[in-house]
Formats: structure tokens, C-alpha cells, sequence
């Protein structure tokens, strides 16, 4: 089954790449790309750590709510790992 | 709309917006000048898009309703420029003050 991961909801100042309209967002690994430099590092001069870049697919429900027009629809982004957390799958009783 | 959740001024998917300008563009030379100037500082490895995207986002949405966008990359380019080391901005005071005599033209300025 696709790994559930949902994008940090934090929205701290300086050079990010997370879209604040996906934070809070949970969605599924469409697929893994590879480990690229960070860009929060890059952004400012510094040594880069490579970290894994996912592809994540999120439903129209999702991003903008249940009355969008086409809730079941989707959108891809690629995220970071750095800015995904793993949300448990069942909540606790 | 604005939203008054931390986001910041650039980060503006989601929000309300007009239609999308389907005019062509068509660039000054300047501008074609400056979009080779980020692709050679890039090359040499003077700082990466990051780094120009990063300077971008700083500027705050007054420089994205007064200046154009070339206007805006060229500013970033400068700073990053100058964060990296590759000149002072005295050198670049000067060596600007050295071209402007040449002219205003690119015409006046090939044969001055």
C-alpha cells in the first residue's frame, strides 16, 4: 500500500520550497526521485546535504476542500523529505 | 487575498487571482543578457537558482509591484554576486561609472 505522509505545517521565515497551500496536506508517495541537494542550504551559499525528494499525490478534496469542483482529482508535488511526517494510519481510541 | 497565516508574500498558490495574461512577451536585449548571466554564474558555481530565488523572495512584494521581472532577476544576481565574493559593490560603483561614459546607447557604446 502507498506510504501516507502529510507536509509539516510550519511556516518558518527564509528560502523554503514546501507550497504553504500543501502544509498541513496529506497525501500518498507517488513515487521516490533521488536525493538532491537541499535547498535551503543552496539557497544561501552553504554545502548542501543531499536529501530524498518525493513525489506526492494529493486528492482536489484534499488541497481545497470537499466542495472543490472536481474533488477526485489530483495534483502532484514533489516534496522534500526533510518536510513530510508520517501521520498514523488509525486514530487513537 | 492575503492570508494571515505566516506564509510569506510570494507564496501565493491557492489564492484568489485573475485571468492569466496570454500576451507573448518579447525581450530587450538586457533582459536576454540577464537570463545568460544566471545561467553562466550558475555554471561557474558562483550560487545556484536557490540562491537567486532566495534574494527574490527578500525583496518583499513592493519589488514585485515597482520593478520588472529582469529588473528584479538583475538585483538578485548583484546580490548574490556580491555574497559570493565575486566583486565589491565599490568595483561595481565604479566599473558602472566607466561603462555610462561609453554612452546610452548599445550603438553609442560598441564604438565609444
Amino acid at each position: 500500500m502507498a506510504e501516507r505522509v502529510r507536509v509539516k505545517h510550519m511556516m518558518p521565515p527564509g528560502h523554503v520550497r514546501a507550497p504553504a497551500y500543501l502544509r498541513g496536506k496529506t497525501g500518498f508517495v507517488e513515487r521516490k526521485l533521488g536525493a538532491f541537494g537541499n535547498p535551503e542550504q543552496l539557497a544561501y551559499g552553504l554545502p548542501a546535504e543531499k536529501i530524498p525528494l518525493l513525489r506526492v499525490r494529493f486528492s482536489m478534496a484534499e488541497v481545497w476542500g470537499s466542495d472543490t469542483e472536481y474533488p477526485n482529482d489530483t495534483l502532484d508535488a514533489e516534496i522534500f523529505a526533510h518536510w513530510l511526517e508520517y501521520p498514523e494510519t488509525h486514530d487513537a481510541p | 487575498m492575503k492570508q494571515n497565516d505566516g506564509r510569506r508574500w510570494h507564496d501565493m498558490g491557492g489564492q484568489a487571482a485573475g485571468p492569466v495574461p496570454k500576451d507573448d512577451h518579447d525581450f530587450a536585449l538586457w533582459e536576454k543578457r540577464i537570463d545568460a548571466l544566471m545561467v553562466l554564474c550558475s555554471a561557474k558555481g558562483h550560487f545556484t537558482v536557490d540562491g537567486l530565488r532566495r534574494a527574490l523572495e527578500d525583496m518583499g512584494e513592493d519589488a514585485f509591484e515597482t520593478m520588472s521581472y529582469y529588473e528584479r532577476w538583475v538585483a538578485s544576481l548583484n546580490q548574490n554576486l556580491v555574497e559570493a565574493g565575486v566583486y565589491t559593490p565599490t568595483e561595481l560603483g565604479e566599473r558602472m561609472e566607466e561603462i555610462a561614459t561609453r554612452g546610452e546607447t548599445y550603438g553609442e557604446a560598441a564604438h565609444g
